[in-house]
């Protein structure tokens, strides 16, 4: 048992209550899944797009199907799960609405952690570099990367709003992964990341 | 009692002999899905392993098509080593020193448990083709009523592939309680028609050897090898894959440097499923092929739920993990995720993965080290859950 895991996946861990029902969709090598079993005796679920990483936790005893966001979620039953988390993969689904609509059908809450493309490094790059932006939380060339519908913290706010989603909490997250405090529009500006738990009004 | 005076053939003495078997069905026979009631009937089965005090540590293995009760140690009539021998035993992923393994000879099947070899219990004549066609659900419930008979209230796991799988769907779906985790290999939760129209080639082939004789071919001492040989070439062919044939035999002559011009075997393909074919006829029943091929045709876990496989599995309690190879084009991996589909709309405990192999649909028989690491870890993290002690 490995009680290290990444910042944000430990913000994500804090989030869920002991002993419930959660769905990790894209959960990659299953280290949050593995977590959450372990130290908080959740009956965790994950859905991860590649065969080689759901071999790897199956292996790990997690349960863990190949999918993806945008198709599987469809499949489940409303309020199947305590929580849907969809860690840093938001950006990289078609239909980014679509996918947290089913996140908030199929479980009560849904927890969605994404890099901010309002960061200040970000629009660094992009107004005076003339360029895409690349920096560690979005480490891809603009012809090679997943992200196909990135979004601000203010977007993903507006998007809450637009769809009637109540927003429990929000955790913003500086370069080094610690959560700050701020004001929105600072934040918008600081963040590196975000976290939002969210459920249905 | 009729089922002990059955005139048993050589491979169902020797079978018996090295393994345990019980008579069912004498107070309450067995209703089978075709209305008939068999009773009283003899399953076969051997166990590995012991069982532990709280009884929860029990594993069923289901065979396929033509395997048998003799997953880990040498075969009775071929002397080959167990089926499944690479993945039961000791030291092995389902090591008998944890698990109390059970691997049953399917009802139909012809090394020990009723089937049409039997004699008719009312009558005392053979039954051949008058045997009532059996299911799936028929060689569960029998199964079932073994585990009673054996006082096992539910298993830890019921594991199996192809037929075996489809008997693990079953399993699940009618016993929901009994099995606490399911491991259907390379299966669908219906036969498909393609392999439907397999299965129907091969019984052709066996209706048409005149030795056949309309089932009663033991009655006039002959046997349809010819048939059952051809049977199995047919489907042994279904079991690879265009590669992996490819691979072992590419247009190779057997024992000769040029074409023959004539129709013995030219080519080692040829000559390695003439092989297959009268190696089969030596160890199975024609009777008991055709009986459990129409079983797996029959078999359609959403036709038995209102049209809707999800309802099969409506609140299972059951931990999943399935598994599909992808060269596997008779289970095809898109069966698999269909089931998995079906079990998310259940909102089950599912795993699901999808082994990366050019050995066609035989692969789950073979040493697959990512098929091998995927069950130990299931089973590790299903006995975690169970409270099973001493399990790796």
């Amino acid at each position: 048992m490995n009680a290290a895991i990444r910042v944000d996946l430990q913000l994500i861990a804090d989030m869920v209550s002991p002993a419930t029902r959660a769905l990790d969709v894209g959960c990659g090598d299953g280290s949050l899944l593995a977590y959450l079993v372990d130290f908080k005796r959740v009956d965790a679920r994950g859905m991860e797009l590649s065969q080689a990483g759901v071999n790897a936790c199956v292996a790990n005893g997690l349960s863990v199907i190949q999918g993806d966001a945008d198709a599987d979620l469809r499949d489940y039953p409303d309020d199947a799960f305590d929580y849907v988390i969809l860690s840093q993969t938001l950006q990289a689904t078609r239909e980014p609405r679509e996918v947290l609509r089913q996140m908030l059908r199929v479980g009560k809450r849904a927890i969605v952690s994404f890099p901010n493309f309002a960061h200040w490094q970000v629009r660094l790059r992009l107004v005076f570099g003339g360029r895409m932006p690349e920096t560690p939380s979005l480490p891809f060339k603009w012809y090679d990367t997943p992200n196909i519908h990135l979004c601000s913290i203010d977007d993903f706010r507006a998007l809450c709003r637009d769809m009637g989603v109540r927003i429990e909490r929000a955790i913003v997250l500086d370069r080094a992964s610690r959560p700050i405090n701020l004001p929105p529009l600072l934040a918008n500006l600081l963040g590196e990341q975000a976290v939002f738990m969210l459920r249905r009004d | 009692m009729a089922v002990e005076l059955d005139d048993l053939t050589e491979a169902e003495r020797k079978a018996l002999a090295q393994c345990r078997h019980a008579v069912l069905g004498t107070e309450r026979p067995l209703r089978l899905d075709c209305g008939v009631d068999l009773g009283p009937y003899r399953v076969a089965y051997q166990t590995y392993g012991t069982l532990n005090a709280d009884k929860s540590n029990a594993v069923l293995i289901c065979h396929a098509l033509t395997l048998d009760q003799f997953v880990a140690e040498q075969h009775p009539v071929t002397g080959k080593e167990g089926w499944w021998e690479s993945l039961v035993g000791p030291g092995k992923v389902i090591d008998p020193a944890h698990y109390f393994v059970i691997c049953v000879n399917v009802l139909g099947g012809c090394m020990g448990t009723t089937g049409p070899l039997a004699r008719e219990p009312a009558s005392g004549a053979p039954w051949n083709l008058r045997f009532p066609v059996v299911t799936v659900g028929d060689m569960v419930r029998a199964q079932a009523a073994l585990l009673d008979h054996l006082g096992i209230p539910d298993l830890f796991c019921v594991i199996g592939g192809s037929l075996g799988g489809m008997q693990v769907l079953e399993w699940a779906a009618s016993y929901p309680a009994r099995v606490f985790s399911a491991v259907p290999i390379a299966c669908a939760a219906r036969h498909s028609a393609q392999n439907i129209a397999f299965h129907e080639v091969g019984r052709q082939a066996i209706m048409a050897d005149p030795d056949w004789r309309g089932g009663d071919y033991r009655l006039h001492q002959t046997a349809p090898a010819r048939g059952l040989a051809v049977a199995r070439m047919t489907a042994h062919i279904t079991y690879l894959s265009e590669q992996a044939l490819q691979r072992k035999f590419g247009r190779a002559l057997q024992d000769r440097n040029a074409l023959g011009f004539g129709f013995d075997a030219d080519f080692q393909v040829e000559s390695y499923l003439r092989y297959q074919g009268s190696s089969f006829v030596d160890r199975f029943d024609a009777n008991s092929y055709l009986y459990i091929t129409r079983a797996m045709d029959y078999f359609d876990l959403a036709g038995a739920h209102g049209g809707v496989l999800a309802n099969a599995f409506r609140g299972t309690p059951t931990r999943y993990c399935l598994m599909s190879f992808t060269s596997d084009w008779l289970f095809p991996t898109r069966e698999s995720r269909e089931i998995v589909h079906a079990l998310n709309a259940a909102a089950a405990n599912v795993s699901f993965v999808e082994v990366e192999s050019d050995k066609g649909h035989d692969a789950f028989l073979l040493e697959e080290p990512e098929m091998f690491r995927t069950l130990a870890g299931f089973l590790k993290g299903a006995g975690t859950v169970r409270g099973l002690k001493d399990v790796p």
